[in-house]
């Protein structure tokens, strides 16, 4: 077969290569968008996770908890995993009447100190919109802080502000009664006493 | 005296810091103090007596900041969960 023959051949084969699917190649290359781009650089829609930011706002919180309520309540907030206020109330012995648990994003509970009978739950939260992009939760240290701060500085106005449930509601009372438990042994003493007033256990 | 205030996705931030017996730093702080109130957050102020007894005191105004305070904490109002 000669050069030119073999030329002819390829031409002709292309044509109908064209004519077969040239107008789905066109349509094909029309809906590609003209911006498109194999990496994301440049365009600011593309926002990869930080998935340490919430750590390190933890951290952050832990660090002003710490610094606020003193490293007795930091530490007994680390090991137990929630502080205690007790009440201004106070009976003759000094012993305050009642307390409340308080569980970072999760109910408060009040408590009868020398019974450890459970009173009520609190539920109170703090949301947080001034940024939708990070959620409305406050960072677990925050949080409790936040409840202990409003629990001193103005009970009645958090007390308020909650919505009150009998114990149980949300929270198991088996297991806030364990942790009176563990708070009494926590402060070696038989009944969470007056000494915590401050949120120390 | 520092201002913070707590976040989400943060934790506490900075809102500003000065001397309130500098005039010019009282205003700073009081205008900062203003700022988050007017958009609605709560404001405590983080106390220890000389027992060591920690408390808190929720205040509305600057005035009420005691003038040797470390810090004003800011954080969202409450709301029935």
């Amino acid at each position: 077969m000669s050069i030119a023959a073999v030329a002819i051949l390829s031409i002709v084969g292309a044509g109908l290569v064209a004519v077969a699917f040239g107008p789905d190649l066109l349509a094909l290359a029309r809906r590609r968008p003209r911006g498109h781009r194999r990496t994301p650089t440049g365009d600011p829609s593309h926002h990869l996770p930080d998935p340490g930011r919430g750590l390190r706002a933890e951290r952050r919180a832990e660090q002003l908890l710490r610094e606020v309520l003193g490293e007795e309540s930091y530490e007994a907030y680390r090991a137990l995993g929630f502080l205690c206020s007790y009440g201004a109330s106070e009976g003759a012995d000094g012993i305050p009447s009642y307390g409340y648990l308080i569980y970072p994003h999760k109910p408060i509970v009040s408590f009868d100190v020398r019974t450890g009978e459970l009173l009520s739950e609190y539920c109170v939260n703090f949301p947080d919109r001034s940024e939708p992009e990070h959620g409305e939760r406050l960072p677990d240290a925050d949080d409790v802080l936040a409840k202990w701060m409003a629990l001193r500085g103005d009970e009645r106005g958090l007390i308020d502000a909650a919505n009150m449930h009998l114990p149980g509601r949300q929270l198991d009372p088996g297991h806030v009664r364990r942790d009176i438990v563990r708070l009494s042994e926590w402060t070696g003493r038989s009944t969470p006493a007056p000494q915590g007033r401050a949120g120390s256990p | 005296m520092k201002l913070v205030r707590m976040k989400s996705g943060h934790g506490d931030l900075l809102l500003a810091e000065g001397d309130p017996e500098v005039a010019e730093e009282e205003a700073e702080l009081i205008e900062a103090f203003r700022r988050q109130l007017d958009q609605g957050m709560w404001a405590a102020v983080p106390t220890q007596d000389a027992g060591g007894r920690r408390e808190a005191t929720m205040v509305r105004d600057f005035a009420e900041v005691p003038r040797d305070a470390e810090r004003v904490i800011f954080f969202p109002p409450a709301a029935g969960g």
